[in-house]
This record gives structure tokens, sequence and C-alpha cells, in this order.
């Protein structure tokens, strides 16, 4: 069995299929990338996984659990941890402390909360901010702050959602460059982008979605040559002209 | 070493302050506001620091304070088996309550407080052959001087704030503030929201009803216009917590001294200062019956006045308060 795997997976929002019988496997260590049209629902599937949303139909294995059913902290327990598209920091807590509640998940003290949300801010490179309160921080940050929160559970697999949105082209450099540290560091991670030179620099596969349903899987490459990619982007006329 | 130092000079003045002070009136005064420091400190962990707000402090207080009056009352129990005791009933009625309407989000939480303080004030009122009813219910006080339950009184005001400094620097106090400010990151963040909001209920009730106990042995009767009352008790928390400082440890502590102080200076009409004013002239009586009756009416006054200008209260706001007062000293110099 995948390390990650989610098998015909369905959300209804009343009548409307969000997410229609999505199955794709994801192997351990690998940046494995969601695209898709403004509404097409990546960021659906996400809160599928992280249970946020109960599934309407199907089923989502990760490392030997089954994820489906249990709530959103157990999942995080046993190692999903997910960042926000529209980032949600604790804004009335400087950075240090929101890594610190975070970094508790698996820390018997304070001491060790405190020591590994330390070495995560680090790592992530936001130790300039340690002492600023959350609200205070440009968008950039905030968005590294997700990561640096999501990081702090110590996850297995991360799942990131448009980090790269509304960055500047060095900024989203530099997120691409953490990405890839946190991928080398042992975590495997599906990521949610639009800006295509991220995902494609740094996926190792990508699903692409349309109208909640799976129209192309593979290699960066294969995907981009893809019709039903180029298709649901750039609209049907481009299709006919190839 | 230097963060005890204020507070442990203030807790030798308080412990000296019976000796220098014997007025009885002010001994008790003194002894509702230390009553008050517990309150607000117990509403501030759910309110300030959990975010949820509770407006029925009353219906945890009350249960306390009646505890502590059955017991003595019903089965000639000492009443001061009542604060143990009463701070456990009080938990006891929070841990249902919690558990069912903390699946909601949002104000639900805060109304359904405040209906539980009114279903408490209705049992209090209508089970007569256990509660007496509106006539209330006397209980033998212990003590003819005041020192004892001023100590008592200290004891606890000094024990919440403990509590409260301990459990906001643990684990509990991250969870705690971090479901205030979002609640979906908390629960990614592999916070158990529901469990953590029960725990923190729990702790804020608990406190409340230790608090209804000491009330019910320190007065002598109750009955439940009076420990279930909305605006008395209820909104007196919340007023405690907002006017010292929502989410700092001593805000409580400078909110009860501010409150108490409120209202009884309405309450007895400037101590005394209009009925001296109105000797002889009956409309002046008139104008300061009206005073203390509109104490309440202080009090939102008070709650405007702070959200314009101390949003975070005395306590939260304390170094721009310190600055507008030192700028406009060097600018009169």
């Amino acid at each position: 069995m995948a390390y990650f795997e989610t098998k015909n997976i369905t959300k209804f929002f009343g009548g409307l299929a969000a997410v229609n019988g999505v199955s794709f496997k994801v192997e351990q260590g690998q940046i494995y990338g969601l695209i898709g049209p403004n509404g097409s629902g990546k960021t659906t599937i996400f809160n599928l996984i992280n249970g946020y949303f109960p599934l309407t139909r199907g089923e989502i294995h990760f490392d030997g659990h089954r994820v489906s059913g249990l709530k959103t902290y157990q999942i995080c327990k046993i190692g999903i941890g997910r960042t926000f598209q529209v980032v949600k920091p604790l804004k009335r807590m400087t950075v240090l402390d929101n890594v610190i509640a975070s970094a508790f998940l698996h820390a018997k003290s304070k001491k060790e909360a405190m020591q590994w949300a330390e070495q995560t801010i680090d790592f992530c490179g936001l130790d300039s901010y340690k002492h600023k309160l959350a609200k205070s921080l440009p968008i950039a940050s905030r968005k590294r702050l997700e990561i640096t929160r999501a990081l702090a559970t110590k996850p297995k697999l991360l799942l990131l959602d448009e980090t790269a949105a509304g960055l500047n082209p060095s900024e989203s450099e530099q997120a691409i460059v953490l990405i890839k540290k946190i991928r080398d560091s042992g975590v495997t991670i599906i990521i949610v982008e639009h800006i295509m030179k991220v995902i494609m620099t740094i996926s190792d596969r990508i699903l692409a979605i349309n109208h909640g349903m799976v129209i192309a899987e593979g290699t960066p490459a294969e995907v981009a040559s893809n019709h039903e990619v180029i298709a649901a982007y750039l609209g049907e006329d481009y299709r006919a002209q190839d | 070493m230097k963060r005890y130092w204020a507070p442990l000079i203030l807790l030798a003045l308080m412990i000296a302050f019976p000796w220098a002070v014997n007025s009885i009136y002010y001994q008790g005064l003194m002894i509702l506001v230390l009553m008050w420091v517990a309150i607000g400190s117990g509403w501030n962990l759910i309110s300030g620091y959990t975010g949820q707000v509770l407006f029925g402090a009353a219906a945890f207080f009350g249960v306390g304070a009646y505890t502590a009056a059955l017991l003595q009352h019903k089965l000639q129990i000492s009443a001061w088996w009542g604060l143990p005791l009463g701070g456990l009933a009080a938990l006891i009625l929070a841990f249902p309550f919690g558990w069912i309407s903390f699946r909601l989000r949002g104000p639900y939480f805060a109304l359904v407080t405040l209906a539980l303080n009114e279903i408490m004030r209705h049992i209090a009122t209508i089970w007569e052959s256990l509660t007496e009813g509106m006539v209330g219910i006397l209980v033998e006080q212990t003590f003819v001087s005041k020192l004892p339950y001023y100590y008592i009184a200290l004891g606890l005001a000094v024990g919440s704030i403990i509590l409260v400094d301990v459990v906001t620097r643990s684990r509990l106090g991250y969870y705690f503030v971090s479901i205030r400010e979002d609640q979906d990151a908390a629960e990614s963040m592999g916070i158990n929201t529901v469990f953590y909001k029960m725990v923190s209920l729990c702790l804020s009730a608990c406190v409340i009803g230790l608090a209804g106990g000491l009330y019910t042995n320190y007065m002598g009767f109750i009955d439940p216009k009076i420990v279930f009352s909305l605006h008395d008790i209820s909104i007196m928390a919340i007023l405690v917590g907002i006017v010292g400082g929502v989410s700092t440890v001593y805000g409580p502590m400078v909110g009860a001294f501010i409150m108490v102080a409120v209202q009884e200076v309405f309450r007895s009409g400037g101590f005394g200062l209009l009925a001296k004013l109105s000797a002889g002239s009956p409309l002046m009586t008139s104008v300061t019956k009206f005073v203390s009756e509109a104490h309440v009416l202080s009090f939102g006054l008070l709650v405007i006045f702070v959200i314009l200008f101390l949003p975070n209260g005395i306590v939260g706001d304390w170094e721009n308060l310190k600055k507008a007062v030192f700028v406009q000293r060097r600018q009169s110099a």
C-alpha cells in the first residue's frame, strides 16, 4: 500500500460535487503537486484530508492508519500537518508563542516545547521575527509562520496550501528553497499552488483536477503537455488550435 | 526574581491591612474586593484566555453559595465545607453544560451561559422544599470578627491569581490562547479544542464556585435574587475582567478594586456625601435615592469609557496609560 492514498474521495455540498471520486497515491519523500483552476476543489481536498470536512464517500489512508473519520486534531497527531491558504496566524501571540503552542503536541515539558520551537523557527528562517506579534508580520512571513507552525507538530506529511500565492518573485524563490529543505529533512509534501513556475520546479508528480475530478496525473512534463489540462486552464479554443 | 517583587510587596500590604485599618466597614469592603478578585480570575480564564465569553458567572457562584448554605441548612454540616464542595458542585454543573455547548462555536456559549444563569435562578426560586425559595437561607456566621473572613478571602484571591499565573504559563495556557485566537488553526495544530475549552470552563467554574461558598459563609444569608443576580454577579464579573484587563494575570485584581469601589460609591451615595448635602431638601433626597439605585447605569458608562480609551483594560494598557500621564505632565511643566 502506498504511503498516502486517497480512494475515491467525494464531497458534496448540497447537490454540488466539490470533489468527485478523486484517487491518488503519494510515495514517501515525494513532493506531490495539486493543480487546477480556481474553484476546482484543491483546498476542499486538503480540508477532507485533514478532517475539516467529513467525507461524503471514499477513504483516506496514511502510513498504515485510516485517516478518514478521525478528528482534525487526531489527524495532526498521527503526522499530517497543514497550512491554510488564507493564513491563520494566532494574531495576539508572538511568533515564538505561536510555534511553542504547536510544539507542545509532541513535547513532554515546556522546556522541550520551547527548544523545539526555537529550532523550527531557525530552520524556517523566522528568527528575526521571533518576538514580534504575529499580526504585525508581512504576508510572506505570515505564510512562513504557517509552515513553521505546521512543522513544529513534527508532521510526516505536510499539506501546503498556496504558500507562494501573493509573494513577490524573490519571496517565492525563498519559499521554494524552504519547501525543498523540508522535503530533504524527510517530510513528504502535498502542495497546492497556482504559480506554475513553483509547482513545476519542485513537484515530483502532479495531479490536475477540474470541477472536482481528476483530469491528469503524472510527472510535471506529462501534465503540462496534457490537452485536458491546457483546456482547463486556457479554455476550449486553445485545444481546438493544436 | 524581579517579577515577584511587586506582587509580594502588595501581598504584605494586604496581610497588614486589617491591622492598619480598624474600621469594620472598610474591612468588609476589602473582603468583597478579594472575593471579586477570585471571581474575576475565574472569569478571566474561560473568557479572557480561552475567548469563550461567560455571561453567567452567577450560575456557578450561586451553585457554590447554595451548596454551602444547604449543607448547613439541611445536613447540619459546617458551611465551611461548602467552600471546597461549592467549587466541586460548580464544576459538576459546568461539565455537562460545557460538553454540550462547546460543540458549537461563536456566540452560542455566551448565550447559553446567560440562559443557564436564569435557569439556575428559577430553580432556586421555585424548588422551595429544597432552597426555601425567595425566603432565602440564613446561615449562622462562625466568626464575629471580620479578620478570619478577611484572611480566608485573601487566601482565595491569592490562590486564584497563582492558579491563573501557573496555568497560563503552562501547556494549558498556550492551548487556551490558541483556541481564542483561531479555533481552526488550533485544531490543525493538534489541539483538541472541545476538551481544552472544557478544562478551561471547569477551572473557571470551580474558582467561581469557591467564591460563592465563601460568600455564604461571610454574608450569612443568601436568596436566589442575590446569588443568581444577572447584573450584580454575572455582569459585574465581566466588568471586573474588562476594566482590569482581559487575559492579564493581575487585571481582575485591579478590576475588582475599581468595580467594588464604584459600586460602593453609588450605593452609599458618595459615602454619605450626598445625604449630607441633601439634609432638609426633599429634592436632593430623591436625587440621592436615584443615584444609589442607578449604580448599574454607572457600569454602562464605565464600560463605554474603558472600551473607548483602554480597550485592553487598565493592566493591559498600563504602558500606554503611563505614557499618556507622563507626556501630559511634561507638557504642563
